[in-house]
């Protein structure tokens, strides 16, 4: 029998200062597979682990122009090719009429790739994650703030990494099964 | 860290405003604003009064279920609308349900983007508010055509066995895109709003199920810094999005009036006047609800005198520009020297309908004046009673704007009037009781104030400087 496999290694902190230097002096120590967990968003911490922009806003931008295109096109189509009709005079193709309907496609497309972008970027939904196989876990909706450093990082080692831990202070270390 | 003090010159953190009730009660933490707000959810005994209030609502809600009924079965005839007033209650209330629900989009998405924290406490259920009065406000559209199955290949564009297509130079078209891009845009923001606050109740809730089902619906969520990062982009990106929408939903809704050539709806001043008007009742309808909660629920810490006070002064702003719009459409009609322009307003103040439109201005103009008094700001039951006239006013301002508008168009010969029968208040009466069985199971099974927000805005949220 093997030993059971390790997700990472878990620090608990009371406070969001005593999280975002322990991130920082982690990511100063070199370790990179890091992700720290706070109970609501915390500016500093995304920088103090050294990740770069997120990609979103560009998602974003393509789903709104195809939310603009096809709405415009979607209406092109109808009232010129598919089904052209004469209503007061007015041409087929009355462009300032279908200003509303393409506005509206162009903020539905934008939307829906907001949050579906989100949620794929972030992996979500994951019915499985190991932090969760930690008890003390379930208080990051809470007041707790927890740093992990994981196994696949080059740097660990799982007794060293340890010891470096207990250097910033946290409340508590645990191990994480995977 | 500790002193709350030190952040007053941060608007945005300020716990304690210069002279002004604060945005939270002084001495809450983490751990009990979590507590607080998620225990109304997880407790397991539901309070008696909840019972009979949504009892209450779910029985109007079953008058709305067989008034809807009745109406498939007998056509459009049972309600009081013919020719010349073919919109009746149905489009009375549709603009003013979808009315009420823009004051929660603006409350969550523009009052982010102006940084106001003091939306934190009252975003999430004016929010829901938003979507439940969309949900009221699509039925009329849905049902005034009568028997919708068959209204359907004129409203969407889907390929039909008869080749026939929508008519994108309509403004009902445009409608039914507005108000569908509307309501799916504010269900996305209200459901990513909830996202850590279900994973903060699956993790506390004592219960299987709960755990389950507040599990699948935070699909994972466990607060990671990079989910965070994205999380913070999408929603302020939402926003972002919601802000221009939620202005040009109401003006698309005006455009339903304003394109036709019907004296008293075609004027230009409508799509402001219309968006103006909006806000206006749907914050009316926002301090409608959120004084009887705060109450009930002992929420005085959260929602304090600042937010009611904050809500007053909008309504009194907005109710200044629907006050002008009224003077601009008089004046407008007297300047067109137009004979038929001219009646309208005439015809509004001294008309059969003219007790409609003095009540209105009663309710929308006169009685909001006393909101310029700070006392009356500051007493919560003046403001739930002005609250209450300014909802009621702002239906009158509908009725006037659709009933008096069409019963007397250019042709003498084809005037008539309009009486609303008991269907259309039943309908009317029962989307009320819709809309309050919705809130009611939403106070029930939902956190009704953003946890997540309210822990960022705490003094001890803030990272201090090495």
């Amino acid at each position: 029998m093997k030993t059971p496999a390790i997700y990472g290694l878990l620090a608990e902190f009371e406070d969001p200062t005593s999280l975002v230097s322990a991130a920082e002096r982690t990511h100063h120590a070199g370790f990179r597979n890091v992700d720290a967990y706070s109970p609501y968003p915390i500016e500093e911490l995304h920088e103090a682990l050294g990740s770069h922009h997120t990609r979103l806003p560009l998602i974003v931008l393509i789903g709104g122009l195809v939310g603009c295109l096809g709405g415009y096109a979607l209406q092109y189509w109808v009232s010129v090719l598919a089904y052209p009709i004469n209503v007061g005079g007015k041409p087929f193709h009355s462009w300032p009429a279908f200003i509303p309907v393409t506005f509206e496609c162009t903020i539905l497309g934008a939307a829906l790739s907001a949050v579906l972008g989100m949620l794929a970027l972030n992996g979500l939904p994951q019915p499985y994650h190991p932090v969760f196989n930690v008890p003390r876990f379930a208080l990051a909706s809470r007041n707790r703030f927890f740093l992990c450093i994981e196994s696949k990082d080059p740097k660990f080692d799982l007794e060293a990494t340890r010891q470096f831990l207990e250097t910033l202070n946290p409340r508590e270390v645990t191990t994480v099964a995977d | 860290m500790a002193d709350p003090r030190q952040h007053l010159d941060d608007p945005n953190r300020a716990v304690v405003g210069a002279g002004r009730p604060p945005v939270i009660a002084p001495g809450h933490t983490f751990g009990t604003v979590t507590d607080k707000i998620s225990s109304i959810v997880l407790s397991r005994k539901t309070p008696l009064g909840w019972w009979l209030g949504f009892l209450f609502a779910f029985f109007l809600a079953n008058v709305l279920f067989v008034s809807i009924a009745y109406l498939l079965f007998k056509g459009t005839g049972i309600w009081g609308v013919n020719i010349p007033v073919g919109w009746g209650f149905a489009i009375v209330n549709f603009v003013w349900w979808i009315g009420i629900g823009h004051a929660g989009t603006l409350i969550s998405a523009i009052l982010l983007l102006l940084k106001q924290t003091w939306r934190t406490s009252i975003n999430r259920f004016a929010e829901a508010m938003t979507l439940f009065a969309v949900a009221c406000a699509g039925i009329f559209p849905l049902i005034h055509t009568g028997r919708p199955w068959l209204a359907a290949y004129w409203l969407f564009p889907y390929p039909n066995t008869m080749g026939v297509w929508p008519q994108f130079r309509s403004p009902l078209i445009w409608d039914v895109f507005a108000v569908s891009t509307y309501a799916t845009v504010s269900a996305l923001f209200w459901f990513v709003g909830l996202i850590p606050d279900l994973a903060t109740l699956r993790d506390r809730s004592q219960s299987r199920a709960g755990r389950m089902i507040y599990g699948a619906l935070a699909m994972g969520w466990r607060g990671s810094a990079q989910h965070w990062h994205r999380y913070e982009t999408a929603y302020l990106l939402l926003a972002g999005i919601a802000t221009p929408l939620v202005v040009s939903v109401h003006t698309v809704v005006s455009f339903d009036f304003a394109i036709a050539i019907l004296p008293g709806w075609h004027t230009t001043i409508f799509p402001p006047y219309f968006v103006a008007g909006a806000i206006y009742s749907g914050f009316a309808m926002v301090l409608t609800l959120a004084i009887p909660i705060r109450a009930v629920y002992g929420l005085e810490d959260f929602i304090t005198m600042r937010h009611l006070q904050n809500m007053a002064k909008v309504m009194l702003v907005t109710g200044l520009i629907v006050g002008y719009g009224y003077l601009t459409e008089a004046f407008v009609a007297w300047y067109s020297a137009d004979k038929f322009e001219m009646y309208v307003p005439v015809n509004r103040f001294t008309g059969a309908y003219a007790p409609t439109y003095w009540a209105l201005i009663l309710c929308n103009i006169v009685i909001p004046q006393a909101l310029w008094f700070r006392r009356v700001r500051n007493s919560v039951p003046w403001l739930f009673v002005i609250a209450i006239i300014v909802n009621i006013g702002m239906w009158l301002e509908r009725f006037v704007i659709v009933v008096t508008s069409l019963h007397r168009d250019f042709l003498p010969s084809s005037w008539g009037n309009y009486l609303p029968t008991f269907w259309d208040w039943s309908t009317f009466i029962g989307t009320m009781g819709l809309f309050l069985s919705l809130l009611f199971l939403f106070l029930r099974f939902l956190p009704m104030i953003s946890i997540a927000e309210m822990r960022a805005i705490l003094p001890e949220a803030r990272v201090s400087d090495e």
